[in-house]
């Protein structure tokens, strides 16, 4: 009645086995990669757990508005850090995003895949695996050796810069792959009706992009914020408030860089503080740049 | 029932003519309907067709045959279906084990990115093929009508085929690992007319030695290929949103092509509807 | 209503001078910052070379061969650093890429359930967000103290081995290298999840219609179709662990005395430089420079690789 059935192939019951090698290895790999899962997601708990207990405990209303203490003694703050971080961010923030959606607007708009665009396009892949320490090295050698700001050195304008370095790729491969996700109609539909193609781009595909363009930014920032490297030897530090975007400035990362290797417990509270303050300001960042491109999907 | 063995099922004609039972099949992707109340008997070595309008569940269903629509999150079957009398869907059976005894052939055809041979000992050495593996490629693609144009490229990409030939080819894997049952999801769908035809042809050598459940679009195939023809219908249910796929008529194609016993069947192989 | 609107119901009909004008130059400001990128890249290169002359001049290819650091007596040679900074990504590298393709496909295939698969794939996306400074400071105080007792253990046991052969005295090569890791698991393990997730549904079904195992799915349909795209992530993650800085540098030990040892204090380029370039001066600038152009060699070197990799593997679909 079955001719196939005495073939080549042992013939077995459909019933589960779970001692047959196949099922085995099944299990085992399942194990595995749910092993290395595990693995993956336990760092985060960890660093977040301990940022939480030793970081969250200090915060009080005097550490985030004052100045941090002179070694050796108690108490203090990170204020001008925390003011520090906002502006060097804002800065390069101011920099990076229009560079960086012109940029974008170029090569989803207006370069027709020629040596020109391609050159941008691996350019910006290039500029994106630098090293972010080499960034700092760039600007040191270009802003702050040259005194090319009122012959001040070490300014907050140069972190700014260095930070803006390391945002504009990640800027231009978003708008670029924003503008791309505009349907083509929706352009066409603008041209058709006699808009210029700044009208079209400006006033049509670059609102209907708006969503992801602004997810990519908000990423990006919130990546800069948090980047020390390109700022020790461009921002370098301050113990003081902020004296204008010429001078050297605080911020937190370089705090926490800094008085995680003093030996002073005060020093060291205040890295865990700051730290706290970092992680919950990027995080927030973070989850607010996802819900934003969620919004715009549902 | 559940005590199977292969010897108790030929106590009677009727029985062992029988291959796959639905009984009373629901199913639904998360708290969507899609069909219900199926009752069928498929028959062992001939060919079924599932005919109907789109979304009436004709697909769906066939997925459940051999357990496909696990891969679909959400989705979820009541009732059962009985492969020569033991249920798919109990608790102990092999997904694994169940696929390879009742094949698969897809809308679109899906070859591995891998050489033609390979396409086809793969599935082989994965369900333990001990014999010539040579022997077995030939007479694969032999069986699909395909040995001849594929013979001297036996080493090239199985992508780089034509659609018909890539289907072709998607079929001879299937019978590679010599299934009891072949199940096509509108196989031609996406194929020109020679094509078509050359499947159609090779069908009805393959149902020789294989049952097989055919989900079509083009009444004309059923009317050419199949013994047996289910019409799937959309209906709409007092108890839920929207419109749920039921089996409408199931009977042998040409009583169901020429003298239907419901309205809606009559109305749709007319072409007065879907 | 008549179709014959009258000419003067439409006042633009020709574009005035300032209209085309400013077309045209939002066409070039746009061309002007795109261009900023290509310059960018010149002056980080320029500043780079030209900053490395002196020492290039002065030291040569020896400056890749000798390990004798020397401020005071104005010698450089940077195979300390050079030699940290390829093995600390290199074997970050070697744990990532298992523990990341394996987060991926659990992450992908309907294990678990999709709640909880996208809340891991979150939580693991949210570790990247991580500032790298913040987990130097996790790791000075509670990785290495919590390691030491183990590397003490790799030591006693397994000290004649050159790369064990030192006593842990804390900052070290090992604690750098986990912390590395942590750091470029989440982009292994994200490229990868794109990859697999990007690989057609028909090939999947294919699979498993001809009766494989979930597995035997996964390892031989699904991830070959989706290596191009594991390996380019791999080859980026390669370039960040390398190029990495601030993690390391608080916990590698800045140690310029070279030694084959993980559990000794060792250095990475980017760590030297981050903990010399501000206060150097004279010969020592130009060594850093010389070091840094290294970094960027090396980093180019695994930029190029990746996409000729990713070229090499991709596979064809229709």
């Amino acid at each position: 009645m079955n001719g196939t059935s005495a073939g080549a192939f042992q013939r077995s019951s459909l019933t589960f086995r779970p001692q047959l090698a196949r099922n085995r290895w099944n299990a085992v790999f399942t194990g595995l990669a749910g092993l290395a899962t595990a693995t993956a997601v336990l760092p985060l708990v960890l660093v977040l757990v301990y940022v939480l207990i030793k970081g969250g405990s200090l915060i009080s209303f005097s550490l985030l508005t004052q100045l941090p203490p002179a070694p050796g003694l108690e108490g203090g703050g990170i204020g001008n850090a925390i003011v520090g971080t906002l502006l060097v961010t804002a800065i390069a923030a101011l920099i990076a995003i229009p560079v960086g959606v012109g940029g974008g607007i170029y090569l989803a708009e207006y370069s027709s895949n020629g040596s020109f665009a391609s050159f941008v396009r691996f350019g910006t892949n290039v500029l994106a695996g630098v090293p972010s320490i080499i960034c700092g090295v760039f600007v040191y050698g270009l802003i702050v050796s040259t005194r090319i700001f009122f012959g001040q050195s070490y300014s907050a304008m140069a972190g700014g810069i260095a930070l803006a370095v390391l945002m504009i790729p990640t800027v231009i491969k978003t708008t670029d792959e924003g503008l791309k996700l505009v349907p083509q109609d929706l352009r066409l539909g603008a041209l058709g009706v006699g808009a210029t193609k700044m009208v079209t781009i400006t006033q049509i595909t670059l609102p209907a992009a708006f969503s992801p363009i602004a997810t990519g930014i908000m990423l990006g920032i919130a990546r800069a914020a948090g980047e020390t490297a390109p700022l020790i030897f461009t921002a370098l530090f301050s113990p003081f408030w902020p004296e204008g975007v010429f001078n050297p400035i605080a911020t937190m990362s370089v705090l926490i860089y800094n008085f995680a290797i003093m030996p002073y417990q005060a020093q060291i509270s205040l890295a865990w503080a700051a730290s706290f303050v970092l992680v919950l300001m990027i995080l927030a960042a973070n989850i607010l740049a996802r819900w934003l491109s969620h919004l715009a999907r549902a | 029932m559940t005590s199977y063995s292969p010897s108790s099922t030929a106590s009677t004609t009727n029985q062992s003519d029988i291959c796959l039972s639905l009984e009373n099949v629901g199913i639904s992707y998360g708290s969507n309907e899609a069909v219900r109340n199926v009752f069928m008997d498929i028959p062992r070595g001939q060919v079924t067709a599932f005919i109907g309008p789109s979304g009436c569940g004709k697909s769906t269903v066939l997925r459940a045959l051999n357990r496909m629509n696990d891969l679909i999150e959400g989705c979820t079957l009541k009732g059962r279906v009985l492969f020569d009398g033991q249920d798919l869907y109990a608790r102990n059976v092999d997904p694994v084990e169940v696929r390879r005894r009742i094949g698969m052939v897809f809308q679109k055809p899906n070859p591995f990115p891998k050489s033609i041979y390979e396409n086809i000992a793969f599935g082989a050495r994965i369900n333990g093929y001990k014999g010539d593996m040579d022997e077995l490629v030939e007479r694969s693609l032999r069986k699909a009508a395909i040995w001849d144009e594929t013979k001297d490229k036996l080493k090239e990409s199985g992508c780089a085929l034509s659609g018909g030939q890539q289907q072709r080819l998607c079929i001879a894997r299937t019978v590679a690992v010599e299934p009891e049952v072949i199940l096509m999801d509108e196989p031609c769908s996406a194929l020109d007319p020679i094509s078509t035809l050359k499947i159609e042809e090779m069908m009805h050598e393959l149902k020789k030695s294989y049952t097989i459940v055919i989900v079509t679009h083009n009444m004309q195939q059923a009317v050419r290929v199949s013994d047996m023809t289910g019409f799937f219908n959309v209906q709409s249910k007092a108890d839920v949103e929207g419109k749920v796929g039921c089996l409408e008529e199931f009977a042998p194609t040409e009583q169901i092509f020429n003298a239907p016993s419901q309205q809606a069947t009559q109305d749709y192989v007319s072409g007065r509807f879907g | 209503m008549s179709l014959d609107s009258g000419p003067d119901l439409f006042t633009l009909r020709r574009r005035p001078a300032s209209d085309k004008l400013a077309d045209r130059s939002f066409r070039w400001l746009s061309v002007a910052l795109a261009s900023l990128v290509g310059l960018v890249l010149l002056g980080i290169l320029l500043t780079v070379i030209s900053g490395s002359r002196p020492a290039i001049a002065a030291y040569g290819l020896a400056f890749l061969t000798t390990s004798n650091w020397d401020p005071v007596g104005d010698q450089y040679g940077a195979l300390t650093a050079i030699y940290g900074t390829i093995v600390t990504s290199a074997l970050s590298l070697l744990i990532a890429v298992p523990l990341g393709v394996g987060t991926a496909i659990f992450l992908t295939e309907n294990i678990i359930p999709a709640k909880l698969r996208n809340t891991f794939a979150l939580m693991v996306e949210l570790l990247a967000a991580i500032p790298s400074v913040v987990l130097g400071l996790w790791a000075i105080f509670v990785l290495e103290p919590f390691l030491r007792p183990f590397l003490g253990f790799l030591y006693t046991s397994l000290g004649w081995l050159p790369i064990f052969s030192t006593d842990p005295q804390g900052p070290g090569m090992a604690p750098a290298i986990l912390i590395l890791v942590v750091m470029i698991l989440p982009i292994i393990t994200a490229i990868a999840r794109d990859s697999l997730m990007q690989v057609p549904p028909e090939l999947r079904q294919a699979a498993y219609g001809i009766g494989t195992t979930r597995w035997g799915a996964i390892l031989q349909v699904i991830l070959p179709a989706a290596v191009s795209g594991i390996a380019g992530g791999v080859m980026l993650a390669l370039g960040r662990a390398m190029g990495e800085t601030m993690a390391v540098t608080m916990i590698i030990g800045n140690s310029n005395n070279f030694s084959w040892s993980l559990l000794a204090p060792g250095n990475t380029i980017s760590s030297m430089l981050a903990n010399q370039f501000g206060e150097a001066d004279g010969n020592q600038v130009s060594a850093l420079m010389y070091a840094a152009l290294v970094l960027m060699v090396l980093t180019l070197l695994v930029n190029v690789l990746a996409q000729w990799v990713v070229r090499r593997l991709s596979l064809k679909y229709t």
